[in-house]
């Protein structure tokens, strides 16, 4: 608890503004190209909700960089999570949006903030209903560490460590561009 | 953010306008499962749903059947012709006996109306869905008339809506008259004297017309109702072709209706009695989108039961 405040609104400080995002997001970009060596094959698919808009704006960096748009989708893994049999009013459902074949393709999943990988569990198992992909790389703008899971990031805009007591967001405005990330105490 | 904390949906007149729109969103999302080549989710793996119906049915219990076996649950049927009914056994005993076996659901079809709040005393830590109850609710088919509707005009607000056919035994038009004044559809009734329930404005925020051209006149939607002879007396219409002649909805009377109203039906269908051929098989005929977004809806009404709050 913080000292001589109500102690209920939690502590924000941000700790990546609007153009250190766009700077990872850009290295980000290029890096998935380095190690794709281009674009082909390649599709996006980014979490909902944070991990969509993400998804989309590094699709914008590399049509900027490439001159091509590389296919992007969106996946909700809400019927995937692993804590659905619990008597709790059940999270509402989003759409899974990918309009296009994963059979073959390197798809580059995309994610706000890398936490306990459970989550990144879910949506790799909601991509393998959808087709055999070739392979499954995996882009975070935030791991913020704390992994319940074998799982690690291909490519990280920034690591943060943390403690458990604290969360980690990514602000967007209502055009879906990210704003800032703040960590909440 | 709407949240959807029944144990139960045996009407929609018990849920709120919030509870309705989440179904309806939630099977929005679903759908996209139905139309992958692999059909099925994780979701309830490990949850026994029990399909218990006293009626017949085609659609609805293989709607539920397929709802389930996508959300992975465990699905069994059970159909009254079969089973210990037949030699005499109660609804109450029926259920404190499925209730040892442990199912997570209950779907039931029962020809009494109210059934269902008495089963759902009995059976507590089991979730009860309604897929029909005498001639109270049907709020699986109301759900999908409604989703079906969203779908073609983007919204349910400000809707014309006309229900012709056998008000008084239609389980169907209840449902959809709760779900659709409580989302601000407009809903005319229209039917034959002897088939209007008394006090039938009283059923919700619905206007009865006299004639059935009053009632489609500029409508957007045209829902028919089955002509329900197995629960009708032999005394509530001289015969098919008369009742086709004043309520039967064909070429000529549905220009009445907006140019691009969409027709429904609920199934089965008499053909040439509540609507002719031409009708049931026109562009405007959206039965088959029914009948694809019941699966969707059975899918949303399951998954938000099963993290309802038991009481």
């Amino acid at each position: 608890m913080s000292e001589g405040g109500d102690a209920v609104a939690a502590e924000q400080t941000v700790i990546m503004d609007n153009s250190g995002i766009k700077r990872a997001l850009t290295r980000i970009s290029h890096e998935i190209l380095e190690r794709n060596k281009g674009l082909s094959d390649v599709v996006l698919i980014g979490i909902r909700s944070g991990g969509a808009h993400l998804a989309e704006q590094i699709g914008s960096i590399i049509k900027v960089i490439e001159g091509e748009q590389v296919l992007v989708g969106a996946v909700d893994i809400t019927l995937y999570r692993d804590d659905v049999s619990g008597h709790l009013p059940h999270h509402p459902v989003g759409k899974t949006d990918i309009p296009f074949s994963l059979e073959g393709k390197n798809v580059v999943l995309v994610d706000d903030v890398l936490f306990t990988g459970r989550t990144i569990r879910a949506a790799m198992d909601a991509l393998m209903d959808h087709g055999r992909p070739q392979s499954i790389q995996l882009a975070v703008l935030i791991d913020r560490g704390h992994r319940e899971l074998p799982i690690r990031a291909d490519f990280v805009g920034r690591n943060v460590p943390t403690s458990l007591k604290e969360n980690v967001a990514v602000l967007f405005d209502e055009k879906h561009l990210s704003l800032e990330v703040v960590l909440e105490k | 953010m709407a949240e959807f904390r029944h144990k139960d949906i045996i009407a929609l007149r018990d849920l709120t306008k919030e509870e309705i729109e989440l179904l309806l969103s939630t099977a929005e999302s679903m759908r996209e499962i139905n139309n992958r080549d692999i059909k099925k989710v994780p979701t309830l793996r490990g949850k026994t749903i029990i399909n218990l119906f006293y009626e017949a049915s085609t659609r609805t219990r293989t709607s539920f059947e397929i709802a389930g076996k996508r959300l992975s649950a465990d699905t069994v049927n059970i159909t009254t012709s079969s089973s210990s009914t037949t030699k005499g056994e109660t609804l109450a005993d029926t259920a404190l006996n499925l209730l040892a076996m442990k199912p997570d659901i209950i779907v039931m079809r029962h020809s009494v109306s109210g059934s269902h709040y008495f089963l759902s005393g009995k059976m507590p830590g089991c979730s009860i869905i309604n897929a029909g109850d005498g001639t109270h609710e049907h709020p699986s088919q109301g759900l999908l008339d409604m989703l079906t509707m969203k779908d073609r005009f983007g919204r349910l607000d400000g809707l014309k809506v006309a229900i012709v056919g056998d008000i008084t035994h239609s389980r169907v038009a209840r449902s959809n008259i709760q779900g659709l004044t409580k989302l601000g559809s407009q809903v005319f009734l229209a039917g034959p004297p002897t088939m209007m329930p008394p006090g039938a404005e009283r059923l919700g925020n619905v206007t009865v017309c006299d004639t059935m051209k009053e009632a489609i006149q500029d409508a957007d939607v045209v829902m028919m109702l089955r002509i329900q002879q197995e629960r009708q007396g032999k005394t509530l219409m001289p015969n098919a072709r008369e009742y086709s002649r004043y309520f039967g909805l064909n070429a000529q009377n549905l220009k009445l209706a907006k140019p691009d109203a969409m027709v429904m039906h609920p199934g089965p269908i008499n053909r040439g009695v509540e609507m002719s051929s031409y009708v049931v098989d026109g562009p405007q005929s959206h039965i088959l989108k029914q009948v694809e977004n019941g699966v969707a809806v059975r899918m949303s009404m399951l998954y938000h039961v099963c993290g309802g709050e038991l009481e």
